[in-house]
């Protein structure tokens, strides 16, 4: 199970690699989400996958499955919702002011 | 337990909602923001008094007991940094006053600093290492909102780099604690530091320590600095102070924390790196600076330098070069603050950053000019200015170990060629600025530097202070660098009887 | 242009109760079971925001005339002046604590600190969540027109 896991991560890495590197800015806030949730996967991974039952709540498990993991992943995923949702409106606004949205075009200064 | 450790957290967050409710009144806001400020540095040299004569303080969130709860330590490093912290924010506070701008303060300036200043205080504070992560958020999604705060063209360009490149590392730091639990199990930072010497730094853990390099670096601009100069020349003057002074340096302090308290068991790999990663900095850095002919692009870019130069002393890793790496740490907090103040305060004057366009400032503005100087010297090094002390130390230090890996002699060299190209690019500033023809007569000026110059010279008297009361401020500072040095103090505090 | 969702608009208004009524159910089981503050004012929002895509922004804003930032700040307020709480009585920062009361009506009672932690919790993740849906679609209405 922790095999296939790390391949979807992996997986999910690479997408979010390909997507990072196109030039739509919209595809790039993507690339960035599925890169985040890659690593929630990792986390929950990392964390041991079906090890027993969830702690805490029953008394008719003897094992149990390590909590801290979803912890952290709950905790990340609303880090991670907050700021895709500032991104996006970020790029909408930017769109609205820059008139484009392709990465080409938004690089360099007024210096240059 | 103390409950006085969360407090430098808890002051500015609490006076941030209050200004989010209370969000038309601009003057309360303002009165809340100095008061929450100054509450929070008075509670820092508290907190500092209190570690200096007792040693750390801890506080268990919640009443957890350490590796199982979240918990918040305030040894020496974090107490210093929380004390300058509070001083630099509540001057720059002063300074957005009569610069800001109506509309800005309109749209929560004021909050989104303090919120910035919870994520400062709560990275120096939390002993957990995903806790940190999170600070680390609250921190960026604040400087995020402040960067982008205004919306013209050029700020939405660099924000939208900006984030990229924080959301891209902040899931680095994810998977680079995923990692670490896997191979650990557990996230408190004295508890990772148990651990890891119990099961010696391998090779998978030295891998690890990379990860987390590679993650911090991109926070303090540590070689990956590419986003650095752009960001910080986009928002008004007293923002990129803010970021100058706090934001590049919690990243440092969380690599000093990684690297003194955690993965300091093969320092002939990660410190060597850190070493020639310090070594790059200093010098792409200043070969930027030097190049640059916008004031904004040549503040930035002394930004990077001094954050080499930190790294290197904690490269060297002695116990002089760390007190160095601290004091000058310290020093530079300010100084940068300090710089970027005045540096809006010119361009306040000139209506624009660029050399060409001022000259001769020096007659209708003495004392601006003064200051300018003085922190130019302070920043190259020059006693009996502030940074003075830590370049000696990290040079001295750097030297000597130069006898044991000649590789040392040339970070220390490095060290000291940096200094001339800060001297340098500095100088250009203020030779270009405030000598020569005065191009703008007093009525010609773009702004008034009304209300400006208080907190620049306040900002001087500490950097003077700094310099010249080094004697008295040295114990503090060597006290930080022993419990850095000797993890089982830290681990003997945080954990206590439970190991 | 306005479109005529009979049918969603009737199944709305039946579901937004049973939505609300679930959103208050998870948020009191959250003390001993899966649930919570976070949960429960997700759940809510996310009624909200099926009103949202029902009727229009316009009479959402009629109906909730108030700043959903200032509910979230006074939602944070809340959680961290709770967690405050125990300063006075010399305990470490968000101890919470619990005692079993006998109340009028429901018998012997569990009542928790945590559950007003709790409270600012679902508060927050309410206001900052109907903030944000608030501000993407009233800009998208103003776009398409």
């Amino acid at each position: 199970m922790e095999t296939l896991m790390s391949i979807i991560v992996g997986i999910l890495f690479a997408i979010g690699m390909y997507l990072i590197l196109s030039k739509s800015l919209l595809r790039i806030i993507l690339g960035t989400s599925v890169i985040a949730h890659g690593s929630h996967l990792l986390i929950i991974t990392m964390g041991g996958l079906k090890t027993g039952g969830p702690a805490l709540l029953g008394k008719h498990f003897t094992t149990f499955v390590d909590p801290i993991p979803q912890a952290l992943i709950l905790t990340s995923i609303v880090i991670n919702f907050a700021i895709t949702a500032f991104l996006l409106v970020l790029a909408y606004r930017s769109y609205q002011v820059v008139g484009t949205e392709n990465m080409e075009r938004l690089r360099g200064n007024d210096n240059e | 337990m103390n409950n006085f450790v969360v407090l430098p957290l808890l002051i500015p967050l609490l006076a941030g909602l209050f200004m989010i409710i209370f969000r038309k009144n601009t003057i309360l806001q303002r009165w809340l923001s100095v008061i929450s400020f100054v509450l929070t540095t008075l509670v820092a040299l508290y907190l500092l008094r209190q570690v200096f004569n007792q040693g750390i303080q801890i506080v268990n969130l919640g009443g957890w007991q350490a590796p199982f709860g979240i918990v918040f330590v305030v040894d020496m490093l974090s107490a210093l940094l929380l004390v300058t912290t509070g001083i630099v924010s509540t001057l720059c506070v002063l300074y957005a006053f009569n610069s800001i701008g109506k509309e800005r303060e309109g749209f929560y300036f004021y909050p989104l600093l303090q919120f910035l200043i919870v994520g400062v205080n709560g990275s120096f504070l939390t002993g957990d290492i995903f806790n940190l992560f999170v600070c680390f958020e609250v921190m960026l999604l604040s400087s995020y909102v402040l960067l982008s705060l205004g919306g013209t063209k050029l700020q939405l360009k660099e924000t939208i780099k900006y984030v990229l490149i924080n959301t891209l590392s902040s899931t680095l730091f994810v998977v680079a604690i995923a990692y670490l639990y896997a191979v650990v199990g557990t996230l408190n930072m004295a508890h990772l530091s148990v651990r890891v010497a119990e099961a010696g730094q391998t090779g998978f853990l030295t891998v690890v320590a990379i990860f987390f390099l590679i993650v911090f670096s991109l926070k303090a601009a540590l070689f990956l600095y590419f986003w650095l100069p752009g960001a910080y020349s986009a928002p008004p003057p007293v923002i990129a102070a803010i970021f100058g002074a706090l934001l590049t340096k919690v990243g440092i302090y969380a690599l000093f924390r990684m690297f003194t308290l955690i993965f300091y068991h093969q320092p002939e790999i990660t410190h060597i790196l850190l070493g020639i990663l310090a070594a790059l900095t200093m010098v792409l850095g200043g070969l930027g600076a030097i190049a640059q002919k916008d004031i904004r692009y040549i503040l930035s870019y002394n930004v990077i330098i001094g954050v080499g130069f930190i790294i290197s002393g904690l490269a060297i890793f002695t116990p002089k070069a760390v007190i160095g790496a601290v004091y000058y740490l310290i020093h530079d907090m300010a100084m940068k603050a300090l710089l970027f103040l005045l540096g809006g305060a010119i361009m306040t004057i000139v209506g624009s950053g660029k050399l060409k366009e001022m000259g001769g400032l020096i007659r209708n503005h003495p004392l601006l000019g003064w200051m300018f100087l003085i922190a130019t010297l302070s920043l190259a090094g020059i006693p009996p200015l502030s940074g003075f002390v830590g370049k000696v130390l990290i040079i001295e230090e750097g030297l000597a170990k130069g006898g044991t890996n000649a590789s040392f002699y040339w970070l220390a060299a490095l060290g000291l060629f940096s200094s001339f190209l800060v001297l340098y690019s500095l100088l250009k500033i203020f030779i270009n600025g405030f000598w020569g023809e005065t191009l703008l007569s007093e009525d010609m000026e773009k702004g008034s530097t009304k209300g400006l110059l208080l907190p620049c010279a306040l900002l001087v008297a500490i950097g003077i202070f700094l310099g010249v009361g080094a004697e008295w401020i040295y114990p503090y500072i060597e006290q930080a660098a022993t419990s850095m040095l000797n993890p089982n103090i830290y681990i003997e505090a945080v954990l206590g009887e439970v190991i | 242009m306005k479109v005529n969702n009979v049918i969603l608009q009737t199944v709305t208004k039946v579901a937004t109760y049973i939505i609300l009524t679930f959103a208050i159910y998870l948020f009191l089981a959250g003390h001993h079971n899966p649930g919570g503050g976070f949960i429960g004012g997700l759940v809510i929002a996310s009624a909200v925001a099926l009103l949202v895509l029902v009727y229009d922004v316009k009479t959402l804003k009629a109906v909730f005339p108030f700043d959903f930032k200032i509910l979230a700040a006074v939602g944070v307020l809340i959680a961290v002046v709770t967690g405050m709480g125990s300063f006075v009585f010399g305990k470490p920062f968000l101890s919470q604590s619990f005692g079993y009361f006998n109340l009028p009506i429901f018998g012997e009672t569990e009542l928790a600190t945590a559950v007003i932690f709790d409270v600012g919790v679902a508060l927050a993740v309410l206001g900052t969540a109907l903030s944000i849906i608030f501000t993407i679609s009233e800009d998208i209405s103003l776009w398409k027109h």
